[in-house]
């Protein structure tokens, strides 16, 4: 349950994680991505579709194996999932998933699969009305199955089962765009508030932007494969720094009536398959400098030519 | 300007339910109407009454009147010749609303061929037009590829293109970003707005995202449980709501208007 902790809950080093298809060019998803969440943390990672945001999701879960890199939860290596029961040490790793209507099984009452979480934590004080009323549901439902719930609700039982099993790190993958609007900030709130409440960290992964900046402390900017910018929530948004930040903000329509039309990102996410060399942005960027065409800039928090940081500070 | 599209008192009742208790719109030329409203007020049914594409067991009543005639009495053949050729739509999922099986360049000239009557040579240069107007790279090429072969944002842009190919009069774009990332969206709002204004196109677009809708909406009209309950212009409706509910739609945003920054 509560693990002693050195540093912080989850730190992603250098991570890649590769997509092999045979005949087919081997995907680079995450192409060496560096990402820390502290424990009572919530941390937004954004990115369009397709830069790699839920394969590191999983690969922090074990659900998908890593090619190189690190990935420690509380200290303790995260291995690929097998047949066997896991290292409790893992079980603190849950995870919430995109579809709330493929993630439940249909053929089990929610109270069962509530109970499934308890079990993993030798939990044998609290019952899943218990959870299910955490998570603002009405305690009767555990007998219910899933297709007796609407989307927002089977999301709620999901972040219920995620919860059972005691997590330390809790783990949504765009766990709000199946739902309907007005459910969405909702949903993101109660997710955050549960994590906070428990002193687990939260990993938030979803492309909307706005919904992010609500219930997260820090930012994580994805680019095909590789995090180009961290920082506290409020100062990435009041000050983009990497291009790419600047250009994701920019495009979202702001709603003050005016009729200003988003500014255009041109171009399309390249090919994972076959990234661009130098900086992977350079292509999209309207500051590509000659050194962003050769040399990938690898340093943190703001991964760009343009903030490289003093050679004091780089380590 | 004359409208090219008018609602006037249209009720929708599915299974005995009702759902629109009588909806006033009009539509004009050249003109982008918003129409807001949480889930389940009834955007997408009154986007949908206008094509006759309503569910099976609804009963409709009231006007929709376009070109002088009323398109709730009309009957299913003449309402054939209408839709896709004179009223189109796109819808919000473009991976599920083109088809897997056929090529681009078949679900682009199939209705070209049979509303226009044009040839098989024809409707392909008419398709690769469009695609190069959807700012779609290589149209020749991509006529030949499968939507599976395209990103988000370009099927998106090819079921615009597959909508605007009989030069419709009336575009009904129901959510037609909201399965996009936002830098996807910037493009297709700025090219729903070029094509409005360049082809005097009547668009009605249904969102729930209050910041699109400012984007590029010229009149917003705000909907609950089957009503509208405010319509204005863009900069009346967005900053001055005279409803309560308008009120409590933009103070619900996750984003206060106005802070948004850069």
């Amino acid at each position: 349950m509560t693990m002693p902790l050195t540093g912080p809950l989850l730190s992603v080093e250098d991570l890649v994680v590769e997509h092999r298809t045979p005949g087919r060019p081997v995907v680079r998803a995450v192409a060496g991505a560096s990402l820390r969440v502290a424990a009572g943390e919530v941390v937004g990672l954004v990115g369009e579709s397709g830069c790699g945001k839920s394969t590191l999701a999983r690969a922090v879960c074990g659900l998908h194996g890593t090619a190189s890199g690190r990935i420690l939860v509380g200290g303790h290596p995260v291995t690929p999932l097998g047949l066997r029961r896991r290292d409790p040490a893992l079980s603190g790793v849950q995870m919430v998933f995109q579809d709330p209507y493929s993630s439940l099984n249909p053929r089990r009452r929610v109270g069962t699969q509530i109970a499934d979480g308890l079990r993993t934590a030798g939990d044998t004080a609290t019952s899943p009305a218990d959870l299910l009323e955490r998570v603002g549901l009405p305690r009767a439902f555990a007998g219910r199955y899933p297709h007796e719930f609407s989307g927002g609700q089977r999301q709620r039982v999901a972040i219920a089962r995620a919860l059972a099993a005691r997590p330390s790190l809790l783990i949504g993958d765009e766990p709000i765009s199946a739902l309907d609007a007005s459910a969405q900030a909702q949903v993101a709130r109660l997710m955050r508030d549960l994590a906070v409440e428990s002193g687990a960290g939260l990993l938030f992964i979803s492309h909307d932007l706005s919904v992010v900046r609500l219930i997260a402390d820090r930012i994580a900017v994805m680019y095909l494969g590789k995090v180009v910018e961290t920082g506290p929530t409020a100062e990435v948004w009041a000050d983009p720094r990497h291009p790419y930040t600047r250009a994701l903000l920019a495009a979202i329509p702001s709603p003050d009536g005016a009729g200003v039309l988003p500014a255009e990102l041109p171009g399309d996410v390249p090919d994972p398959a076959d990234p661009p060399a130098g900086c992977r942005f350079h292509p999209r960027c309207p500051f590509a400098m000659d050194v962003c065409r050769e040399r990938e800039p690898d340093f943190g928090p703001v991964a760009c030519w343009l903030h490289q940081p003093e050679p004091s500070t780089l380590s | 300007m004359s409208a090219a599209l008018t609602i006037e008192g249209l009720r929708v009742s599915i299974g005995g339910h009702d759902v629109l208790h009588g909806v006033d719109l009009s539509l004009e030329a050249g003109r982008v109407h918003g129409l807001a409203g949480e889930s389940g007020s009834g955007k997408t049914m009154t986007g949908l009454a206008v094509l006759g594409l309503l569910p099976h067991g609804s009963r409709s009543s009231g006007r929709i009147e376009f070109g002088g005639r009323d398109l709730l009495e009309m009957p299913a053949r003449e309402l054939n010749e209408v839709r896709g050729a004179k009223i189109a739509m796109v819808f919000q999922d473009p991976s599920t609303s083109l088809h897997p099986m056929l090529t681009v360049g078949r679900q682009l000239t199939e209705h070209m061929r049979h509303h226009l009557r044009l040839g098989r040579n024809e409707a392909r240069e008419r398709a690769a037009g469009l695609l190069a107007k959807v700012r779609i790279p290589g149209p020749e090429e991509a006529l030949k590829r499968y939507p599976h072969q395209f990103s988000g944002g370009m099927r998106q842009r090819i079921a615009i293109a597959v909508a605007l190919a009989c030069e419709p009069e009336v575009l009904i774009a129901d959510e037609p970003t909201t399965a996009l990332d936002v830098t996807v969206q910037a493009g297709i709002l700025r090219l729903l707005r070029g094509l409005c204004d360049d082809l005097g196109l009547a668009v009605l677009l249904v969102t729930h995202d209050l910041g699109v809708m400012s984007a590029v909406a010229d009149e917003v009209s705000v909907m609950k449980d089957g009503l509208v309950v405010e319509t204005g212009t863009r900069g009346q409706v967005l900053r001055e709501p005279r409803h309560p509910y308008t009120r409590s739609l933009l103070d619900a945003l996750p984003v206060p208007p106005g802070e948004n920054s850069p």
